[in-house]
């Protein structure tokens, strides 16, 4: 449950924006949650890691799933090896300590140092899930039924939430966050993130990608639009086969389905609205001659 | 401090409050958001709105507020250094212009006609003059002075920061797209559908239940004693009755959308489809609509009055479709529609009428204000916010109005 940044990593490929810099900086200042939103694959969870990285700040990252309780980020009481202990005998089941097991927040109030946590895709977890959180989050302190003990965050840790819009957050909780949506990269911006983790891509390839790519993100109806993610896998792909970029200019996304289109398109359905597309606009190219 | 724009954000229905707005107060104090207007802009929309849906309304008020006043920035700033925050409002009372106005003031013309015209107007007028839109002065609209807005100004004997470029990223309207009212896809549908649940636990026991087993266990003296329950389930039950043909098939994809959703958010939903309006008859399989099909009597005999209707159809066509009997397009129906609404209004009191139709166009429509009429204004437009209502409103049952009764 817990990773720890790397805090030799090689120099940062992670782009952001005036405003998305603002809105950690506001968050780190005023010591409150930062929840982001955004299209899958536009960069959520690697903010926080990145964050993590820059700040030289262990993360603690919290995945959540739906089966995912408020308390399980605190402690667990583990009522049923202590039952299995007691049955048979074992010394340990007198000091119920032994039986408490620390979650994420425990772990990170008590860091030494200043920590990051990561509250990734909270609206996996049930609806009244970010309520449960409301006390822990904003006074960064909670008690331990069992034990009567109270853990108190010795230095506030800066708390990022992604989310993937599955579910809405109720108002008590928003109101205690910071909101940023990262919105999908222009253009310039997306060069500039391509250039990060490709530096040695060349520039006429990368232009013709990147003109297949929005060309392919403007067509209407498409199930899941293809995001910086799968962008930046599919060039990957592009450059292990070192595709020359006349490959790619020849192929307009209307008459062709682009090359390696598998890392594009994820749904089967949006390849075969694509292949009717492409069905219909050769049948007009056909009649026009 | 800044009070004016507070409620101005209020006003535009974002729903903004007092907590979030004394920490935009608390981080401006300790200097976030303060480099200019921009940077103000994004530390307000940080703080302040929680929706990416209600960017594009925030983007609105905020362009509106500071358009014609973007230079009162710096006073703010000042207001924050001497702790005395209230006095530079005074200056905001300069009139801030409507996009009527803005539309004016951009036909004024070119550089050249500019010029001339403030030679002429420099000629004519004789005294100092503050507002309005003719005069040189301060404020105002017109092409000359200084702090007023036209794009195409002249400034004259003014030092303070003036808007920069010319469109500023909250004109943008970047974020339209995701208003709250925009036309839904399945995702979305779920997300408003899936609040209509009511958790209970029936049927077969199977999941273990821990704290029973641990109590019943001590209490057993150490001794295992397991105990298992049902597990939760969401327990609603939705009768589904959509308007299939004619006019709908503008609205196709709409309707597909929400059937779709729906079948998988609830486990017990039953489809019926219907022409136009509610008669006698409706059917499971459009294929063979004619062969096979449900009289509505023994729907209502069949399923309890614990499910919750949803009639989805644009209710446009001829008002006596609705009150007359023999009024259907398709057959001779014995008894009007509006007496079938109202069975199944009396069977299903947890009930609501969407409409895919756009709500500006209800009150042009005769049948559908009749059709609103009878479902006692529970008609809702195929939108976010219009499912959402809808669902809130399936909460309550409908109380039948007895100018309806009638019928």
């Amino acid at each position: 449950m817990k990773d720890t940044a790397n805090s030799g990593a090689p120099a940062s490929n992670y782009i952001t924006t005036d405003d998305l810099q603002q809105a950690v900086d506001a968050a780190l200042t005023l010591q409150r949650p930062l929840l982001i939103k955004g299209e899958p694959g536009t960069g959520k969870t690697e903010l926080a890691i990145e964050v993590a990285r820059r700040l030289n700040a262990p993360l603690h990252a919290w995945h959540i799933k739906s089966t995912t309780r408020a308390q399980q980020g605190l402690y667990e009481y583990d009522a049923v090896s202590r039952l299995r202990d007691s049955q048979l005998g074992d010394a340990r089941v007198a000091d119920i300590n032994n039986y408490i097991v620390r979650g994420v927040l425990w772990d990170a109030f008590v860091s030494e140092q200043h920590s990051v946590v990561l509250i990734d895709e909270i609206d996996k977890a049930d609806i009244e899930f970010p309520n449960d959180l409301l006390q822990e989050l904003d006074q960064m302190s909670f008690e331990v039924y069992e034990t009567r003990e109270i853990i108190t965050a010795r230095q506030r840790p800066l708390v990022i939430i992604t989310s993937n819009n599955e579910k809405e957050l109720p108002d008590a909780f928003l109101r205690r966050c910071f909101f940023h949506y990262i919105s999908f990269p222009e253009r310039s911006t997306m060069q500039r993130i391509v250039d990060a983790h490709f530096p040695d891509i060349k520039q006429d390839l990368l232009s013709a990608a990147l003109e297949v790519f929005f060309d392919l993100r403007e067509v209407p109806g498409l199930k899941k639009k293809p995001s910086t993610s799968e962008l930046l896998d599919w060039l990957k792909l592009l450059i292990a086969d070192d595709l020359p970029p006349e490959a790619l200019k020849a192929d307009d996304i209307r008459t062709v389905l682009p090359k390696m289109h598998g890392a594009l398109l994820k749904n089967e359905q949006d390849v075969h609205l694509f292949e009717r597309l492409i069905f219909l606009n050769r049948q007009q190219q056909n009649k026009q001659r | 401090m800044l009070l004016d724009f507070h409620d101005r954000l209020r006003q535009a229905g974002l729903p903004v409050s007092l907590s979030e707005w004394l920490t935009l107060m608390q981080g401006l104090q300790a200097g976030l958001g303060t480099l200019d207007l921009e940077n103000f802009h994004s530390f307000a929309r940080l703080c302040l709105v929680k929706n990416e849906a209600f960017y594009d309304r925030f983007d609105q008020v905020f362009s509106d507020y500071w358009s014609g006043q973007a230079q009162q920035f710096d006073a703010l700033l000042e207001s924050l250094d001497t702790a005395i925050p209230e006095e530079w409002l005074k200056s905001a009372k300069l009139e801030s212009l409507t996009e009527e106005q803005r539309a004016q003031v951009e036909a004024l013309g070119g550089w050249d006609a500019l010029m001339e015209t403030l030679a002429k107007r420099l000629e004519e007028q004789q005294e100092e003059h503050h507002g309005g839109n003719r005069w040189i002065g301060t404020g105002g609209t017109s092409p000359f002075g200084h702090s007023g807005f036209n794009p195409e100004g002249i400034r004259i004997g003014q030092s303070a920061k003036r808007q920069g470029r010319a469109v500023k990223v909250w004109e943008q309207r970047r974020f339209k797209d995701l208003d709250g009212s925009r036309e839904i896809g399945t995702r979305n549908f779920k997300m408003a559908l899936r609040k209509l649940r009511r958790l209970a636990r029936d049927g077969r026991p199977d999941n273990l239940d821990l704290d029973e087993t641990v109590r019943a266990t001590a209490s057993n003296g150490g001794l295992l004693d397991i105990h298992l329950r049902a597990e939760r389930r969401n327990a609603i039950k939705v009768l589904l009755l959509i308007d299939i043909g004619g006019s709908m098939d503008y609205h196709a994809q709409l309707s597909e959308t929400l059937f779709s959703a729906a079948r998988s958010e609830f486990k017990r939903l039953d489809t019926y489809w219907f022409h136009n309006f509610i008669y006698e008859k409706l059917w499971q399989d459009n294929a063979r609509r004619h062969s096979q099909h449900t009289s509505t009597a023994e729907l209502i005999r069949t399923y309890g009055k614990d499910h919750r209707l949803i009639i989805v159809g644009d209710a446009t066509m001829s008002p006596y479709e609705i009150m007359v009997p023999g009024g259907s397009v398709e057959h001779w129906n014995q008894e009007p529609g509006a007496l079938w609404l109202r069975r199944l209004q009396q069977a299903y009191p947890h009930c609501v009428w969407l409409n895919p139709e756009s709500s500006q166009w209800w009150d042009t429509t005769p049948s559908v204000r009749m059709t609103r009429e009878l479902m006692s204004d529970r008609m809702f437009p195929m939108t976010v916010d219009g499912l959402q209502q809808a669902i809130d409103c399936l909460k309550t049952p409908i109380t039948i109005t007895s100018d309806a009764e009638k019928h």
